[in-house]
């Protein structure tokens, strides 16, 4: 059966292309980038070469750019490298819908001694500028909240929130591993000062990313024992991943525009079709400053993993915010933290297109999900009044 | 991704006995919107041999909840009520030939609509929703489950772990603060000493309150027990009146024009005054 991959915030599939430049890095240039002989010394160049590549996607300088095991390890380092920043500043700002990997270095901080505001949003997913402003102060040392959110593609005004926290003297860190690729991230546009990004989310391979460090600031490793990354990421280079990431990121930024011109209209599309057809079913995230490849919807009355599973036998792959999909017991605290009332926020479903997503793919979920919905509604106890 | 077995898969795909029936002799109903699966059950049952006839499923849930459901209705048709009342989650589980550890309590689900329906036969053919025994304690108070539905638990699945109480009861599964609860309850079921009931604490009992106190008592219950659980879900409640041993609320936000407010209310609000309180207090929403 082919597969009709809509969870591209989940992952994406690494390119051929990419694979093919990555392939002679595993058997051919295996050397070690810190060998002195050429055979592994001149693998440099092509981490180099890679860390431009990146640093175009963001607008950044390439010595700006540190290579990372992923987006997990960019947060926990930028956090912890910005609470160290400062001696007497202790007191930290996220974001209630956060990345875990960001909530959870924010409360490890909490727990050794530092205060911790997590700022909500509202029904849309917007982030509560009032709420913002009232916390920050002379002693907030680290902001640190997402580009785009994951799960209903709601878009921070991240360029707002960094100019409030450099007012009073705070390190501004994004987490854009979901915003990167899918649209423009002009990491000097909205002066941030560490800026997280994964490579699997852009069509590279998994377990590699980078974290952008503006120039100047004050850094603390996370991973220490190696002069590799300039003394700033020890451990030896993932030399293929690094070069695969570097395409990757370079085909990202040269087919951005197709974000705008094909997967936007297909969203669109997608969504405004599912929405004529099914009764009882509501848009979590903000339709008019989101992701463009990102559609979050919640039918009434349903859970998401059943509706998941039926979508599963046609070879469609979506997310749900569901309790059972995660065995977490609780639906996701994105949603809840939107106050997405319970029973809405255990059918939602999660679709993220990416460009190589077609119109028959989606004319096909549009064919088929109607159907799986109503069939569902037949078995729940719980109607419409 | 789950390992379901193609028993659940076909169950999920292909349910059985979906519907309502009418004039049902018995409806059973567990669990919530809230919790995030929500079953009932209609029965209709021979008056002379007490053989269940027919038998009728609507489950809101996930694949395993749904199976669940429709297996059990499978096992029960055909049975007299004795023999229905006699199926455990472990034997819907295994009918199923299996499920995944965390989806236990979609089984233990089953179980308790079965029960609950049962009862509503004995009792006249008026709806009975699954309640766990009053005197019980409430353990885990984000899913409301008690120590006896632990206790329960544990003996008929051989439990011997905290997670695996949480993968059958969802006892723990949320905030997590009952854990060392659940623990010490595990711990004396493991070292096979006899629970014993928990001592009321030595204080006036809420009869004996003056209305004032009453007042004061029940805010109380609804401040730190009831509105965190209610807010989590966008909602809130307020204290009308008390006329008697009848307590006057109104549901708001979001509880207000939820579907399982009922349910809400006589579950949880109702049940938590009833346990922190007294056990003849009534709810009613304003």
């Amino acid at each position: 059966m082919k597969v009709i991959y809509l969870d591209n915030n989940a992952t994406t599939r690494t390119l051929p292309e990419v694979l093919q430049k990555m392939a002679p890095y595993f058997t051919e240039f295996y050397g070690n980038a810190s060998s002195i002989h050429t055979f592994g010394g001149s693998n440099k160049h092509a981490i180099e070469a890679a860390r431009k590549q990146v640093a175009a996607l963001l607008n950044a300088e390439a010595e700006e750019i540190i290579f990372t095991s992923g987006g997990t390890e960019g947060d926990s380092t930028a956090i912890f490298a910005a609470a160290n920043a400062f001696r007497n500043k202790k007191h930290i700002i996220t974001s209630a819908v956060e990345h875990p990997a960001v909530l959870e270095a924010c409360k490890y901080l909490a727990l050794r001694g530092y205060r911790l505001d997590i700022i909500g949003v509202d029904e849309k997913g917007r982030f509560n500028m009032e709420q913002y402003k009232s916390v920050l102060d002379e002693d907030t040392a680290v902001v640190t909240t997402m580009w785009a959110n994951s799960e209903t593609g709601t878009i921070f005004p991240v360029k707002e929130i960094a100019e409030l926290a450099h007012a009073k003297g705070a390190l501004f860190h994004t987490d854009a591993v979901q915003a990167a690729g899918k649209i423009p991230t002009d990491v000097k546009a909205i002066n941030a000062d560490f800026v997280s990004m994964s490579s699997h989310k852009i069509n590279g391979p998994k377990g590699t990313g980078a974290l952008y460090v503006k120039k100047g600031i004050n850094f603390m490793p996370f991973m220490r024992g190696g002069h590799q990354e300039n003394l700033r990421r020890a451990g030896t280079e993932n030399v293929p991943n690094i070069v695969g990431f570097g395409y990757a990121a370079e085909l990202a930024l040269k087919h951005l525009p197709e974000y705008t011109t094909h997967v936007k209209p297909l969203r669109d599309l997608l969504e405004k079709e599912l929405l004529a057809q099914i009764p009882d079913v509501k848009i979590n995230g903000d339709p008019e400053n989101r992701l463009p490849n990102t559609t979050n919807l919640s039918f009434g009355y349903i859970e998401g993993e059943s509706i998941l599973m039926f979508l599963d036998e046609y070879g469609i792959c979506a997310s749900s915010g569901s309790a059972c999909t995660t065995g977490s017991l609780e639906p996701s605290h994105v949603l809840r933290a939107m106050g997405v009332p319970f029973q809405f926020a255990h059918g939602s479903v999660r679709f993220s297109l990416s460009r190589f997503t077609t119109l028959e793919e989606v004319q096909t979920v549009i064919k088929v999900l109607p159907t799986i919905i109503a069939r569902l509604r037949e078995i729940s106890p719980f109607k419409k009044d | 991704m789950w390992d379901y077995t193609d028993k659940v898969l076909d169950h999920f795909k292909n349910p059985r006995n979906v519907g309502n029936i009418e004039n049902a002799d018995g409806t059973g109903q567990v669990g919530s919107l809230i919790c995030g699966d929500a079953l009932k059950l209609t029965i209709k049952v021979n008056k002379e041999t007490e053989v269940i006839e027919d038998i009728k499923f609507q489950t809101f849930g996930c694949a395993s909840a749904i199976a669940s459901s429709s297996v059990l209705t499978e096992m029960a048709k055909g049975k007299t009520l004795t023999e229905a009342a006699k199926i455990t989650n472990q034997d819907i589980a295994n009918a199923l030939g299996s499920l995944p550890e965390a989806k236990m309590h979609c089984s233990v689900m089953g179980m308790e609509a079965l029960e609950a329906a049962i009862k509503s036969y004995r009792q006249g053919g008026k709806p009975v929703v699954f309640e766990q025994a009053q005197e019980s304690k409430v353990v885990c108070q984000c899913f409301n489950v008690t120590e006896e539905t632990i206790l329960k638990a544990i003996h008929s699945n051989n439990l011997k772990t905290v997670e695996d109480i949480t993968h059958f009861t969802k006892a723990g599964g949320a905030c997590g603060k009952c854990k060392a609860e659940i623990q010490k309850i595990l711990n004396k079921v493991l070292a096979c000493e006899i629970p014993q009931q928990k001592q009321e604490e030595n204080k006036k009992p809420f009869s004996a309150l003056t209305i004032v106190e009453k007042i004061k008592a029940i805010e109380n219950i609804l401040n730190t027990e009831i509105k965190p659980q209610l807010n989590k879900d966008g909602g809130s409640i307020e204290l009308v009146d008390l006329n008697g041993n009848v307590v006057t609320v109104r549901l708001l936000g979001g509880c207000a024009t939820c579907l399982a407010s009922q349910m809400t209310l006589k579950n949880f609000v109702g049940k938590t005054l009833q346990e922190k309180l007294d056990k003849n207090l009534e709810v009613k929403q304003a």
